[in-house]
């Protein structure tokens, strides 16, 4: 057990500049009055968000995963959350072992 | 009364954020071996994963370490990677309208994006109490932090998660979320340009930067149906 003084400043760095993002927004939000229009406009970021995160996975990273996307897709529209995140695990699974 | 409520909220956001902390345990794990791989101590490990807690900037931070280690290149590295929750607390501002001053502040400082995208999308249907979020972010925080140190602490790796599929979890329960945002054409205008904003910047900038680039673009594809709706008023 032990702690590099290097290593120390990197990690509270890298917390430092997490904060800031953190709390970055909600400090905006709160200090400059947003018109009507802008408050509207935020509430697409989670589906903006969790759409980019999802992208390369459902596009770019083999056929298994593009059909596990759209099997979980699929599923969510008929599922609770759970069954619907578990029917795209199974499915990415079950293809990656018969293609690999 | 105000007991019963505070418990059932709280049980309410453990039972959400189930799936997720299932699904980072096993990532936290690994992040551990990889990071005593790069000579950091479990110390250190525990360390970042408490003070951090953003596996996004964390495994990118394993990729440039050096020795010494660079704070700056390192800080930087982490501003880049996390510009997204800029975005995202933004929009969380507006769900926190149950939370005190006091409740706010730690609420944001644990904003991953497993805890955030959970709480947005109980508030697109509930209001968002503070219980919920602390059923939401205290099991998750300690997970990622308690599975690091272990990995840390274990080394070996558990074996690949990709055979079994778990690294898929995460996509899974994000697209599960994502199909809840649905309303209608102006959501798929905002998800096609977030989609071919991220697929492009992904092929052709390296690190996280497609996920800040979505955003962008489907935050722009909003003002384009509104902008008409106005004219036409």
């Amino acid at each position: 057990m032990s702690l590099d003084l290097m290593t120390v400043a990197a990690i509270v760095a890298m917390m430092v500049a997490t904060v800031f993002t953190r709390l970055a927004g909600s400090l905006l939000v709160r200090r400059f009055d947003l018109g009507n229009k802008a408050q509207k406009a935020l509430a697409v970021v989670p589906p903006a968000v969790l759409m980019a995160v999802v992208t390369p996975t459902a596009l770019a990273a083999g056929w298994a995963e593009t059909v596990a996307c759209a099997v979980t897709a699929v599923a969510a529209l008929r599922l609770p959350l759970l069954p619907a995140a578990a029917a795209g695990v199974l499915t990415v699974a079950l293809l990656r072992w018969l293609g690999g | 009364m105000h007991e019963i409520s505070f418990r059932r909220e709280f049980l309410s956001g453990l039972r959400a954020i189930a799936p997720l902390l299932f699904a980072a345990v096993p990532i936290g794990f690994v992040f551990g071996t990889v990071a005593v791989g790069q000579g950091l101590s479990p110390l250190e490990v525990g360390l970042m994963s408490a003070l951090v807690f953003a596996g996004g900037s964390q495994f990118v931070a394993m990729d440039l370490w050096t020795h010494p280690a660079s704070w700056a290149a390192l800080g930087f590295a982490a501003l880049l990677v996390n510009l997204r929750h800029i975005l995202m607390g933004a929009s969380l501002e507006r769900s926190l309208g149950r939370f005190h001053a006091w409740q706010k502040l730690p609420s944001l400082l644990v904003m991953a994006d497993e805890i955030w995208a959970v709480a947005e999308a109980r508030a697109r249907t509930m209001v968002l109490t503070p219980a919920f979020y602390l059923g939401l972010a205290l099991p998750f925080y300690c997970g990622w932090v308690v599975s690091s140190l272990a990995g840390a602490l274990l080394g070996e790796v558990i074996g690949d998660t990709a055979v079994f599929g778990l690294d898929f979890a995460f996509p899974a329960v994000f697209i599960g979320l994502l199909m809840g945002f649905w309303k209608g054409r102006e959501t798929g205008l905002v998800l096609i340009a977030s989609a071919a904003a991220s697929l492009t910047v992904y092929h052709l900038v390296p690190g996280a930067w497609y996920i800040a680039a979505g955003a962008l673009a489907g935050l722009g594809a909003a003002f384009v149906p509104l902008a008409d709706k106005e004219q036409t008023a």
